[in-house]
């Protein structure tokens, strides 16, 4: 691939010039923005719209939760339609999952650490990452589209044959789906092109992060099941425009193809969502107890065995769909391995802390939060997985609730927690710590309380997806709505300190955390080039010779 | 033709990388490494493919497994020698393909623009026979799914003139060719003679695929009539024999179809499934669904190709390719390779079932 | 990763780069060997067409498969040089198949299972012809 070099940030590094240049003062201008090459400030863009896809998507789910405050058995009364209900969940569901989770941290935090952590000076296809963004950007006009034509309302997964009689403008969001899917597929493209040939000496695999195992594992991923995603939305969209049939029961197509086809890919992707996270969790773990990852080995293996594994159980999203006795009892004895590596990572990340020196601070606190969030979210998962209890538990509020606590309470408190730790580094600014707390705090109760009960309400046999209730859940209904009003305050909380730090924060010193992987050698924030020389790469985990440093505030090598 | 540096660098940074011509991007150490990284690449792309293409195979499998009958009455309607010449064009197209990667490594330029206009021509013939197949079956009503017309006796065919639609874009590009040609050679530019000549090359090669293609399919109601025959009957005339009772319809090679009307659908009545099962659009038609989708985006993969053919002509013709620098030749070569790939399942699996 | 031939392309270049690499790294084909492969893929193809003319059932498509895989292996092999390049390459490819097999393995062994519970509309049975298309035959 000839990849020349950036022509837009043609100014000169000025240096000298009194000014220390790094990737955000390197060169100014709209354009020097839109058209970089810096893996950097890809990152920071893709932040930046992943923040407000996140943004649309969470008012969408304050609507869906104020809306179920009444039980809305007489439909007038009620604060929306029921029409309108089924467009806002599924643009809540799609809007999160295809614009914000999935690329949430590979794409905007991944983008951002990978090379440096790497050592390298970029990716290896620069402009296929800009390329990335700018598909994501399409496949996001697209939704928008979507919400302001007339309403789509098949739910984000798609299913036939509702979806091919839908009023709705199913064909824009697949055609979306189907442009964010090679956004996606570009970026993992790029991440093992990039961690495979880019290493620099002395980055053996076994002294990179453990956040680019879980990258790595990630990208493997979205090459190999992002591409079935694509087919399964131009085929959806040719049987809208051409009535091709072949996943419509009235021509003898087979609307249960569709969900093998779905489920190739989205069961997998959901280790898209949470893999990274996973990978976030080993970095935070590790540098706040300042004391080296437990069972680096197995923590990396796991994250590839949890890829390879996701490809092995999407079976169990279909139990109730008319697939064969023999495939349901296969499918589910093999979604229990997905739990061995997932229960690696969480025993080697409380072995971790295990006599370490824990720092109490915002990124912590999220992490901490994460390893309850995703057990409980984990361990739930288990009864899924069980067809006997599936098939009471399918499409009720248990699932809902065991996938916000995985999705949310894993991948999001993971991210706000990769967010606040690389913060610093990202902008050169220390965050005002007491409020990250705080935010942490409010963030981890309103998600217990909106999510919490709606296990119980799912035991009980509320079913997803409806816009009325019967009398007997309101209880547990508004427990759910005051958690989630709670959640989007502490969210809130986290933004506007973000925000804060941004104009009166601190100048952020090189290693703020004590860190000693690649990211914390170079300056905060990082020059255009990561690393004038080649760093030397020692082990990602070793902290004996860090100590800390009064003068600047941060952490330093020991001479 | 000494020098590989065509244009002066673009890097701000010349002075911190003095050693990075411009072919290698500032962020790769070497030019091995950047070939790599570029293969890698390129391989990883071929893997999304792949499983971009296993839905279609997938949707193929269920279908043929549940209905085969259909899949044996259906395929009688594609003319196997198109499929067969086609196979034949497209591998010869990754031989030309295969050669311009040799000839960018050793820096033959002349052979190198030759094989890329040859690998380009042959795109360009398998569009044009595809173009003939695919108007002859939509002026009969083979069409995917619910548009899908039951093959009887005595129903309308289409009367709308496909293949001249299909043939106004390739003749608009011929023509903007032809005078790019002209304007190569007003400015006397043998830079831009070099790109023109293919380009022309290829725009008319089209056409030679529609003319092959027209010729070929004319002989199409033979193959469907004696398909259930047992294929013994390939008789070497093309011509319309007098011997079958039936009249068969003429098509001809605008692919509206005139004269009594095709009846091709009568003979797989004679065999053991009944014709009125298969015929209709919940079966046929579903074939057809899956005939169009596969080779359709097979077909729209063979344009992607072809703009990044033309692409390569472009930089060959700046003759910037040489032994350390052939990584988009090869990759472009790998992408092609495939492409032939997937058409050699697809072949056997909807022309040639018994 | 051998060269699959004592030719070496010159380097035109006439420098090298600074870092200490022989740099050479482009292995051209011979042309022999990818007319050999050509031709060995005409012949395949005319080989499948024969094979198609004879009624052979069941086996007939694993067979045309099979020859089609053939082919499939000439043409990565060859001419993607797949033989002369990083193994990691190979194993990428490869694997891309094992994830195909099992998308259709799992996808193909449900649809076996839960065939028995299809209804086909309009119906297979003889005893309902489908009236909208009554054959016209001879």
């Amino acid at each position: 691939m000839s990849v020349v070099t950036n022509p837009v940030t043609m100014p000169a590094p000025i240096a000298e010039a009194g000014k220390e240049d790094n990737y955000l003062t390197h060169s100014s201008g709209f354009l020097s923005w839109a058209l970089t090459l810096d893996h950097k400030r890809i990152g920071v863009m893709y932040l930046v719209c992943i923040m407000s896809a996140f943004a649309l998507g969470g008012t969408l789910a304050l609507l869906i939760r104020l809306h179920l405050w009444n039980p809305n058995l007489d439909p007038t009364q009620a604060l929306f339609s029921n029409k309108q209900y089924n467009q806002i969940f599924t643009l809540h569901g799609a809007v999160m999952v295809f614009l914000f989770i999935i690329p949430s941290i590979p794409a905007a935090l991944g983008n951002f650490l990978l090379p440096i952590m790497l050592g390298s000076k970029d990716v290896a296809f620069p402009r296929l990452n800009l390329g990335s963004f700018y598909l994501w950007i399409v496949g996001a006009i697209f939704f928008l589209f979507s919400i302001f034509a007339t309403g789509l309302d098949t739910g984000w997964t798609f299913y036939t044959p509702y979806s091919i009689e839908s009023q709705g403008p199913v064909v824009a969001a697949t055609m979306g789906v189907f442009v964010l899917g090679f956004s996606s597929i570009f970026t993992g493209l790029n991440f093992i092109v990039t961690i495979n040939t880019m290493r620099p000496p002395g980055m053996t695999w076994f002294r990179m992060p453990l956040f680019l195992w879980a990258v790595y594992s990630t990208s493997i991923i979205q090459v190999l099941a992002t591409p079935v995603l694509g087919i399964t939305m131009l085929l959806l969209a040719a049987e809208r425009v051409l009535g091709i049939g072949i996943f419509d029961a009235k021509l003898n197509g087979d609307p249960v193809a569709f969900q093998h086809f779905f489920w190739f890919y989205s069961h997998p992707a959901v280790y898209i969502m949470i893999l990274p996270a996973m990978g976030i969790i080993s970095e935070l773990m590790s540098v706040h107890s300042h004391k080296g990852i437990f069972g680096y080995r197995m923590i990396a293996y796991s994250s590839v065995a949890i890829a390879l594994f996701g490809f092995l159980v999407w079976g169990h999203h279909m139990f109730t769909s008319g697939m064969a006795d023999v495939t349901t009892i296969v499918f589910s004895a093999l979604t229990f391995t997905v739990s061995i590596p997932s229960a690696i990572k969480v025993f080697n990340w409380v072995g971790t802390m295990y006599k370490g020196t824990v720092s109490l601070n915002t990124p912590m606190l999220y992490a901490l939060a994460f390893i309850f969030l995703f057990t409980i979210g984990g361990l739930t998962g288990l009864s899924l997985g069980a067809l006997s209890t599936d098939m009471h538990l399918h499409d009720t509020y248990y699932v809902v609730a065991h996938f916000h606590y995985v999705m949310m309470g894993g991948t999001l408190v993971a991210f706000l927690g990769g967010l606040f730790h690389w913060w610093p580094k990202m902008t050169g600014k220390m965050f005002n710590d007491f409020f990250g707390i705080v935010s942490a705090a409010i963030v981890f109760v309103g998600f217990n309380l909106t999510f919490l009960p709606q296990f119980v309400l799912g035991t009980r046999g509320m079913p997803r997806r409806y816009a009325s209730y019967q009398i007997e859940f309101q209880d547990l209904h508004r427990m759910s709505t005051i958690g989630a009003v709670m959640l989007g305050i502490g969210l809130l909380v986290a933004l506007v300190t973000l925000i804060h730090s941004l104009m009166f924060g601190k100048k952020a010193p090189r290693n703020p955390w004590g860190g000693a992987t690649l990211e914390w050698e170079c300056s905060s924030p990082p020059p255009h080039d990561n690393f004038s020389s080649a760093p030397s790469v020692g082990d990602p985990y070793e902290f004996g010779n860090i100590e800390y440093d009064s003068k600047s505030g941060g952490y330093v090598k020991k001479k | 033709m000494t020098t590989a540096v065509a244009h002066p660098p673009v890097d701000s940074h010349e002075g911190e990388h003095h050693e990075h011509p411009a072919w290698l991007a500032h962020h790769f150490d070497d030019a091995e490494q950047q070939f790599d990284a570029g293969k890698l690449g390129m391989w990883l792309f071929l893997v999304t493919e792949v499983l971009f293409f296993s839905g279609m195979f997938c949707a193929y499998a269920l279908y043929r497994n549940r209905n085969p009958e259909v899949f044996e009455f259906c395929s009688t309607f594609l003319n196997e020698k198109l499929g067969a010449i086609n196979t034949g064009v497209l591998l010869f197209s990754s031989l030309t393909m295969a050669w311009a990667v040799r000839a960018s490594q050793l820096r033959e330029t002349k052979t190198l623009i030759g094989m890329l206009a040859a690998t380009l021509g042959c795109a360009a013939i398998f569009l044009g026979v595809k173009a003939v197949e695919y108007s002859h079956k939509w002026g009969l009503g083979l069409l995917p799914g619910n548009l899908y017309k039951s093959q009887i006796e005595g129903a309308p065919h289409s009367e709308v003139p496909y293949l001249w639609y299909l043939c106004i874009p390739p003749l608009v590009l011929l023509v903007c060719f032809v005078l790019y040609y002209v304007y190569g050679v007003v400015a006397a530019s043998k830079f831009h003679l070099r790109i023109a000549g293919p380009l022309v090359v290829a725009a008319g090669c089209y056409f030679a695929g529609v003319g092959l293609g027209v010729f070929l399919e004319s002989g199409e109601e033979h193959s469907s009539e004696h398909a259930s025959a047992g294929h013994d009957e390939h008789a070497a005339g093309h011509d319309h024999s007098e011997d079958h009772a039936v009249v068969k319809p003429k098509v001809d090679f605008l692919g509206t179809t005139t004269g009594p009307l095709n009846d091709v659908a009568i003979t797989p009545a004679e065999s053991a499934t009944p014709e009125s099962d298969v015929n209709q659009k919940g079966m046929a038609g579903l074939f057809f669904s899956i005939y169009y989708c596969m080779t359709g985006v097979h077909a729209i993969h063979i344009l992607g190709g072809m703009l990044v053919i033309t692409w390569l002509i472009v930089k060959a013709a700046n003759l910037e390719f040489h032994s350390k620098y052939y990584g988009p030749v090869d990759n472009v070569g790998l992408y092609w390779h495939l492409v032939d790939f997937i058409w050699i399942y697809l072949f056997p699996l909807l022309y040639l079932i018994t | 990763m051998s060269a699959p031939t004592q030719e070496h392309s010159h380097d035109a270049l006439g420098h090298g780069h600074g870092h200490g690499h022989d740099g050479e790294f482009s292995h051209p084909m011979p042309i022999w060997m990818l007319l050999t492969v050509f031709v060995a893929l005409l012949a395949l193809t005319v080989l499948t067409v024969y094979q198609s003319t004879f009624s052979l059932g069941n086996i007939e498509v694993w067979l045309s498969l099979t020859i089609a895989t053939v082919k499939a292996g000439l043409v990565i092999a060859f001419f993607m040089h797949l033989l002369w390049d990083k193994p990691l390459n190979a194993i990428i490819i490869l694997s891309s198949l094992v994830f195909v097999a099992l998308f259709l393995g799992f996808t193909m062994m449900d649809a076996q299972g839960y065939r028995e519970n299809l209804i086909m509309k309009p119906t297979l049975d003889d005893s309902q012809p489908a009236a909208m298309d009554v054959p016209v035959s001879k």
